[in-house]
C-alpha cells in the first residue's frame, strides 16, 4: 500500500506538476515525536503530496541528525542547530533526545526519499532513485502509474528505469502482446531480478514467439550479468589477496629473511586489530568530532605496539633459539598462547566492535550487479602502500641493507661492524609490527576478537612457503594467486571445500617445488 | 697423459662432457674425466671450480643437465637414486665430518657395513658375527678400537674423519670420493691418513679432493687440476705444477 | 652384546632389570590392583578408586599412547608432526561409527540411521559406512584409516625430501584442511557436533563401571604392549637408523639406506597408534568431534613428548601424565590461567630443558637446566 501512495503521488505530480507543500510544523513534530503509527501515516501523507521541499528533512531524518527539544524539533549539524522548516540557525537547547526510528520506518523513508527524488529535477538523482526503486514490489494495480511517469521523463536512462520496472509486471500481464512487448523489453536489463524472472516467466509460459523472446532476453540478460558476477569474484578474490599479503609480509621478512618460524605472528595480527579498537575508543572518548580519521593514528598505535612486544619476544624467546627451527615453532606457540590469553583476560572473550569510519563505508557502483566496498579498496590500496614501504625499507635504507647483509652473510657483516644481534632484533619487530598493520587492516573487514590470528596463520605461511622464502615478489604473486584462486573455488565448490582444494594444491605444489615459486636454484646445503 | 688411460685395463669411472647449471651460473662447463680400477687419484683446482659439484653429480645428488656419467662399464649413474649410487659401491665423505654423534663409534659402523639394509632386516634380524669381526677389523684399520663404545660426538675432528672414512670402507666401495680428507688434522694424523690411503689403493679406486699440497705430494700418483668447471691439466705433480695455465690460475689471482 | 652404551638411568631404565620389575608392577597395577580397586573395595574407602579417576586414567593412557607415537617419530626419527590429531581422531571416527551403530533405534529420532543423518534427510548411510556395525571391522578401521593416510601423505613428503619445519607446516596444513572436511555436515560424520550419546559397546551398556574398568584396562594393556614395541623398534638396528636420519639423513642414504621407506614405516606406525587411541579414547569420553583435528590440539601433543623428554620411552609418558594432570586441576580450579600455564610450559620447556624432565633428572645437578646466557646464532 505504500508504494502504490507513493506512486499515486508521483502520477498526480505528472499529471499537474503542481506540488503542495506539506511539510508543516505540525508534519515535523508528529514525524519526530509521534508514535511509529503517527510517523508512518505523516511520512505517507508527505509522499502522496508530493512535497519535494521534504526531502531535506526526510534525509536529516534518517541519518539522525533530528533531535527533539522540551517542545521543538531542532536538527543538529555539528555544533549548531537548524530549525527543520526555515533551516535557518537557532541556539542548541542543553536537553534533546533522538528521534527513535524503527527500521520498518528507517526503509519507509529511504523508499520516500528515492520516490520523491524522482520528481527531482536534476536526472542524476532521479536515476539514483530509479535505481533504488529497483527492488521494490509490484504489481499491476501500479502499472499505469509507472507509464504515465515514463511518459513524462526526458532522460533515456531514467525512462529505461522505467521501462524496465514496468515491464518486470507486464511480463506476468495477461495480455500476449503485453507479455512479449515486457519480454523484447528486458533484454537490455542487467539485473539478478530480471534474470529470475524471464526464468520464471519461461517456465510457466506457452506461447512459442513469447518463449522464443523470453529465451533470447535472458540469454542476453545472463552474458551481461556474468562480466559483472566475474569481475565481483576477480575483485573480491583481489581484496582477500591483499589481506593474505598483509599477513604474510611480516612472515616475509620474519621467516623470509631470518628464518625464524613465529607461530605468534598471527597474535601480533590480532595486537594489531584490538590496537585499532582501542585507538577507536580514545577518539570516540577525546576526539569525537575527529573520530572519522581515527584510523590514521591507529596505524602507528598498532605497528609500535607489535613491534615492542615483537622486541621483547626475539630478546626474552628466540634469540636463544636461533638455529633450532622446530624448538622455535614449538616456544613461539606457546607465546602465542600467552598472547591471546592476555588479551582475553584484558579485553573478554568476546568479539569487540570496529567501527568503519563514514568514508570507508559506502560503495563504488560499477555495474547493476557489481559493487565494491570502498573499505575492501583502501585495504587493498593500503596493503600496497605497505608493500611499497617494505620493498623500500629493505632495498633501498641502511636498515634494510644492514638486513639483508646478516641474513646472507652473518659472520662477513659482523666483520664490516654491523651488531648483527641489535639487527635481529630490529628485523623482528619489524616483522612483528608489520603484523601489527595486517590487524588494522583485518579490524575493518572481519570480527576482532582472542583468535583472529588464529584463522590467518595456515594461510600466510602458505603464502610465504608457495612463493619462496627470502622474496616480497614471490609473497606478492603467491598471495594473489592463492586469493584468486581461493575465490574462484569458493564459488565453483563452496568455501569449505575451496579451503581444502587450495591445501591440498598447496601439499602438491610442495612436492614439485620444495623451494616455492621464486626460489633460488644453486647448491642447497643439507 | 693420454697413454696412461689407454694403457689401463678397466676404468672405475667414466664423465664425459658433464654440463650443471645453477640459474645460469655453469658450475661445470663440459667435464670430462675417467679414473681407472684401482687408481688413487687428487684432484685439486681453485674455489667454484666446481669439485664439489663433480662429487654431487657422481653421488647422484646433483642431475646434470647434459653429458656421460658412468661407473665401470655399464651403471648410468645419472639415472640412479642416492642409495642405489652408495649401494653400487660409491663411497663419498664430506668436507665437514659427517658421522651419528648420538651414536656409539661401533654403532657408526655398524649402520655403515655391508648388509641388507632394508627395514625388515634392520628390525628383526640380529648383528651377524661375521658383521662384528669385520667392525673389529675397521676399528683397528682406523685407529678407534679403544674408543667403540664411546659417543662418536665426544671424538675429536681427526678423530670423527676417519671414523667416517672408516664408514665408507665399511661398504667396502670401489671407489671412495673424499672431499678433504685431512683437513684440521694434526701433522700426525695427516701422516697416517696418506699411509692409510697408500694401503687403500690397488683395493680400491681413490678420489680425493684436496688444498693441501704437501699431503697432495705425498700420496697422489696422478693429479688433474679443475678450473671453472672443466678439465685444466692432468698428469703427475710435478708435470702439472709447471703447467703455465695452472701456475696462472693458481697464482694469477 | 658388544655394543651396550653407557646411558642415563631414567631414560633407560626399561633395558635394565630394574626397569623390567617397574613395568611388570605397572602391569600389575593397571589390570590388577586398579579394578579390584575401583569393583571390590567399599567407597569411602582410602583404597578405593573412584569412577572419575578410572575415567581419567583412562583418558591419560589414551594421551600417552599419543605422546608414545608421536616421540618415535620425533624423538628418534627427528620428524616433528603438527597433525598427529588428525590420526587420533580418524581413529576415534572410525570406531565412532560403530558406537553410533550400536545406538541402534534409541536416539531421539528413533529411526535406523543416526539421528544427525536423519536430521540431513538422508535415507541411507554412506557408502564409508558399510560394515561399521562390525566391532571388529571397526577396530581394524580405527588402525588401517589413519595409517593409510599417514602412509600415502608421508610417501609424497618424504619422496620429495619434505623436511623440517617445511614438513611440520605441511601437516598442521592436513590436520587444518582435514578438520574444514569434518566440519561440514555433509561430508557424513555429523559435522559440528560430531559423534556422541553413545550407548553402548558390543552390546554392553556403556555406563556401567564394569564396561569403564574394561576399557581403562584395555587402554592401560594396550600402553604397555606398545610401550614393549616401542622399546623393540628403538634398541634393534631400525632404532639406530632412525637415529642417524634424525642427525644427518644424506649421510645415511650415502650408507646405502633407504631413508624414505623408514620414514615411512615408522610414520604409519605412529600414526596407527594414533588410530588406536582414538579407538579407545571415544568410547571412554563419550564424544569425538573435529575439534579433535585442530591444529593447537596436534601441538600440544608435541608439547606432552617435550615436557617428558623426546627421544627416551619413559619420557612422553610423564609429559602427557604431567601435562594433563595440571590441565585437569587448572581447569577445575583457575581455568583462566591454563592458557598461560601452557603458554609458559612452551617456552620454558623449549628454553630451559630441552631434554624434557627425565633428561633434568638424569644430568648431573650442574648441568641439569641449560641457562640461555648465550644467545644462538641463526644460519646465515
Amino acid at each position: 500500500m505504500r508504494m502504490l501512495r507513493l506512486f499515486a503521488g508521483l502520477a498526480m505530480l505528472a499529471v499537474f506538476c503542481a506540488p503542495a507543500a506539506a511539510l508543516d510544523r505540525g508534519a515535523i513534530g508528529r514525524l519526530a515525536s509521534g508514535d511509529a503509527d503517527e510517523q508512518r501515516q505523516a511520512l505517507d501523507a508527505l509522499v502522496a503530496d508530493n512535497d519535494v521541499s521534504a526531502l531535506p528533512f526526510l534525509q536529516d531524518l534518517l541519518a539522525d541528525r533530528v533531535k527533539i527539544g522540551a517542545d521543538t524539533t531542532i536538527i543538529v549539524d555539528g555544533d549548531h542547530g537548524l530549525d527543520p522548516l526555515e533551516r535557518a540557525p537557532v541556539a542548541l537547547p542543553s536537553d534533546l533526545e533522538d528521534v527513535s526510528t524503527s527500521n520498518s520506518l528507517r526503509l519507509a523513508i529511504e523508499e520516500s526519499i528515492a520516490a520523491l527524488e524522482l520528481l527531482s529535477p536534476d536526472p542524476a538523482l532521479r536515476l539514483e532513485a530509479v535505481k533504488r526503486l529497483q527492488n521494490a514490489e509490484l504489481d499491476e494495480a501500479r502499472l499505469a502509474l509507472i507509464a504515465k511517469a515514463e511518459s513524462h521523463e526526458r532522460d533515456s536512462a531514467v525512462r529505461d528505469g522505467l521501462r524496465q520496472m514496468r515491464a518486470l509486471s507486464e511480463l506476468q500481464s495477461g495480455d500476449r502482446a503485453m507479455r512479449l512487448a515486457a519480454a523484447k523489453a528486458l533484454r537490455a536489463s542487467v539485473s539478478g531480478r530480471v534474470r529470475e524472472a524471464l526464468k520464471a516467466r519461461l517456465a510457466s509460459e506457452e506461447d512459442g514467439e513469447i518463449r522464443v523472446a523470453l529465451t533470447r532476453s535472458l540469454r542476453n540478460v545472463e552474458s551481461s550479468l556474468a562480466i559483472g558476477e566475474n569481475l565481483g569474484i576477480v575483485f573480491s578474490g583481489v581484496s582477500l589477496a591483499s589481506i593474505l599479503l598483509l599477513a604474510a609480509l611480516g612472515l616475509a621478512v620474519t621467516y623470509g629473511l631470518m628464518g625464524v618460524i613465529n607461530m605468534a605472528h598471527g597474535e601480533m595480527m590480532m595486537i594489531g586489530a584490538y590496537a585499532t579498537y582501542v585507538a577507536q575508543n580514545c577518539f570516540r572518548a577525546y576526539l569525537p568530532d575527529h573520530f572519522q580519521w581515527y584510523l590514521a593514528a591507529a596505524a602507528p598505535v598498532a605497528f609500535v605496539v607489535a613491534a615492542l612486544i615483537g622486541v621483547v619476544i626475539e630478546r626474552m624467546v628466540i634469540r636463544f633459539l636461533y638455529g633450532r627451527a622446530l624448538e622455535t615453532l614449538l616456544a613461539t606457540w606457546g607465546v602465542s598462547l600467552i598472547l591471546m590469553q592476555t588479551v582475553r583476560t584484558m579485553f573478554g572473550a568476546q568479539n569487540v566492535q570496529v567501527e568503519n569510519p563514514a568514508w570507508m563505508s559506502g560503495r563504488v557502483f560499477v555495474m547493476e550487479n557489481l559493487q565494491l566496498p570502498y573499505n575492501r579498496i583502501v585495504i587493498i590500496a593500503f596493503s600496497l602502500a605497505v608493500l611499497a614501504l617494505v620493498s623500500f625499507l629493505l632495498a633501498r635504507t641502511r636498515l634494510g641493507l644492514f638486513v639483508r647483509a646478516v641474513t646472507q652473510n652473518r659472520t662477513m657483516a659482523k666483520c664490516v661492524g654491523v651488531d648483527s644481534s641489535r639487527i635481529d632484533t630490529i628485523a623482528f619487530a619489524l616483522g612483528s609490527g608489520i603484523a601489527g598493520l595486517a590487524g588494522v587492516a583485518l579490524s575493518q573487514v572481519g570480527n576482532v576478537g582472542p583468535d583472529l590470528g588464529q584463522h590467518y596463520i595456515v594461510d600466510s605461511f602458505m603464502v610465504v612457503v608457495l612463493g619462496g622464502v627470502g622474496q616480497l615478489a614471490g609473497a606478492v604473486y603467491a598471495a594473489l594467486g592463492l586469493g584468486v584462486a581461493g575465490k574462484i573455488f569458493e564459488n565453483l565448490a563452496g568455501a569449505v571445500l575451496a579451503e581444502i582444494a587450495l591445501l591440498v594444491f598447496l601439499i602438491v605444489f610442495i612436492q614439485k617445488r620444495p623451494q616455492g615459486l621464486f626460489a633460488l636454484g644453486g647448491r642447497q646445503a643439507d | 697423459m693420454i697413454e696412461a688411460t689407454e694403457i689401463s685395463s678397466a676404468v672405475a669411472l667414466y664423465l664425459d662432457d658433464v654440463q650443471v647449471a645453477f640459474d645460469g651460473f655453469r658450475a661445470l662447463r663440459g667435464l670430462s674425466l675417467s679414473i681407472d680400477v684401482g687408481e688413487l687419484r687428487c684432484v685439486i683446482g681453485p674455489n667454484g671450480a666446481g669439485k664439489t659439484t663433480m662429487m654431487d653429480v657422481i653421488t647422484g645428488k646433483t642431475r646434470p643437465d647434459a653429458g656421460l656419467v658412468y661407473f665401470g662399464r655399464s651403471l648410468d649413474l645419472t639415472r640412479m637414486s642416492e642409495p642405489q649410487i652408495a649401494a653400487a659401491g660409491i663411497g663419498r665423505k664430506f668436507q665437514k665430518p659427517t658421522v651419528f654423534e648420538h651414536l656409539t663409534v661401533f654403532e657408526n659402523l655398524e649402520l655403515a657395513v655391508k648388509a641388507d639394509k632394508s627395514v625388515r632386516a634392520s628390525l628383526f634380524r640380529r648383528i651377524s658375527g661375521e658383521q662384528i669381526d669385520r667392525i673389529g677389523e675397521l676399528l683397528e684399520t682406523v685407529e678407534l678400537a679403544d674408543k667403540a663404545q664411546d659417543r662418536a660426538g665426544l671424538l675429536s675432528h681427526g678423530q670423527k674423519q676417519w671414523l667416517e672414512i672408516g664408514m665408507l670402507l665399511a661398504q667396502r666401495p670401489l671407489l671412495l670420493l673424499l672431499d678433504e680428507p685431512v683437513a684440521g688434522m694434526t701433522d700426525h694424523e695427516t701422516k697416517r691418513t696418506a699411509e692409510l690411503l697408500e694401503s687403500l689403493a690397488g683395493q680400491h679406486s681413490i678420489m680425493v679432493v684436496e688444498h693441501d699440497m704437501e699431503f697432495v705430494g705425498a700420496i697422489a700418483r696422478k693429479v688433474t687440476v679443475l678450473h671453472e668447471g672443466a678439465v685444466l691439466a692432468e698428469g703427475r705433480l710435478s708435470d702439472v705444477q709447471s703447467d703455465e695455465r695452472v701456475i696462472e690460475v693458481y697464482l694469477g689471482r | 652384546m658388544l655394543h651396550v652404551a653407557p646411558s642415563p638411568p631414567l631414560a633407560r631404565c626399561l633395558y635394565e632389570k630394574r626397569g623390567w620389575a617397574l613395568f611388570a608392577l605397572a602391569a600389575l597395577v593397571i589390570l590388577v590392583v586398579a579394578p579390584l580397586a575401583n569393583l571390590v573395595t567399599p567407597e569411602g574407602s582410602f583404597l578405593h578408586l573412584s569412577d572419575a579417576s578410572v575415567a581419567l586414567l583412562g583418558k591419560l593412557f589414551c594421551y600417552a599412547m599419543l605422546a608414545l607415537a608421536m616421540d618415535l617419530v620425533w624423538g628418534y626419527a627427528g620428524i616433528l608432526s603438527l597433525g598427529h590429531g588428525v590420526f587420533f581422531a580418524l581413529g576415534g571416527y572410525a570406531f565412532g561409527m560403530y558406537l553410533m551403530r550400536q545406538i541402534g533405534h534409541d536416539g531421539s529420532y528413533h529411526a535406523d540411521l543416526p539421528d544427525f543423518m536423519v536430521f540431513l534427510d538422508w535415507n541411507s548411510f554412506p557408502w564409508f559406512w558399510a560394515y561399521t556395525d562390525h566391532f571388529c571391522y571397526a577396530l581394524a578401521l580405527a588402525i588401517l584409516a589413519p595409517a593409510a593416510l599417514a602412509c600415502a601423505f608421508g610417501f609424497f613428503a618424504f619422496r620429495s625430501r619434505i623436511k623440517g619445519v617445511y614438513f611440520s607446516i605441511i601437516t598442521q596444513a592436513l590436520t587444518y584442511a582435514m578438520m574444514l572436511l569434518f566440519f561440514r555436515n555433509e561430508t557424513g560424520f555429523g559435522g559440528n557436533n560430531g559423534f556422541t550419546d553413545f550407548k553402548r559397546i558390543l552390546d554392553y551398556p556403556l555406563a556401567t563401571p564394569q564396561t569403564r574398568i574394561i576399557l581403562f584396562m584395555l587402554s592401560g594393556g594396550s600402553l604397555l604392549l606398545l610401550l614393549l614395541a616401542s622399546r623393540f623398534i628403538v634398541t634393534s638396528k631400525f632404532g639406530r637408523v632412525l637415529t642417524a636420519i634424525r642427525e644427518a639423513e644424506s649421510r645415511v642414504m650415502f650408507c646405502g639406506y633407504d631413508t624414505l621407506s623408514y620414514k615411512l614405516a615408522i610414520w604409519t606406525f605412529s600414526a596407527a597408534i594414533c588410530g588406536l587411541a582414538g579407538a579407545l579414547y571415544v568410547p571412554q569420553v563419550g564424544i569425538i568431534n573435529p575439534s579433535e583435528m585442530s591444529p593447537a590440539a596436534s601441538i600440544e601433543i608435541a608439547i606432552w613428548t617435550a615436557v617428558g623428554g623426546r627421544g627416551t620411552l619413559i619420557g612422553p609418558l610423564v609429559g602427557a601424565f604431567v601435562v594433563n594432570g595440571a590441565k585437569s586441576l587448572f581447569t577445575a580450579a583457575i581455568p583462566e590461567y591454563w592458557l598461560f600455564f601452557l603458554g609458559l610450559l612452551f617456552v620454558l620447556v623449549t628454553l630451559l630443558l630441552p631434554k624434557g624432565v627425565i633428561g633434568f633428572f638424569d644430568a648431573p645437578p650442574s648441568a641439569r637446566i641449560s641457562l640461555p646466557f648465550t644467545r644462538k646464532e641463526p644460519a646465515s
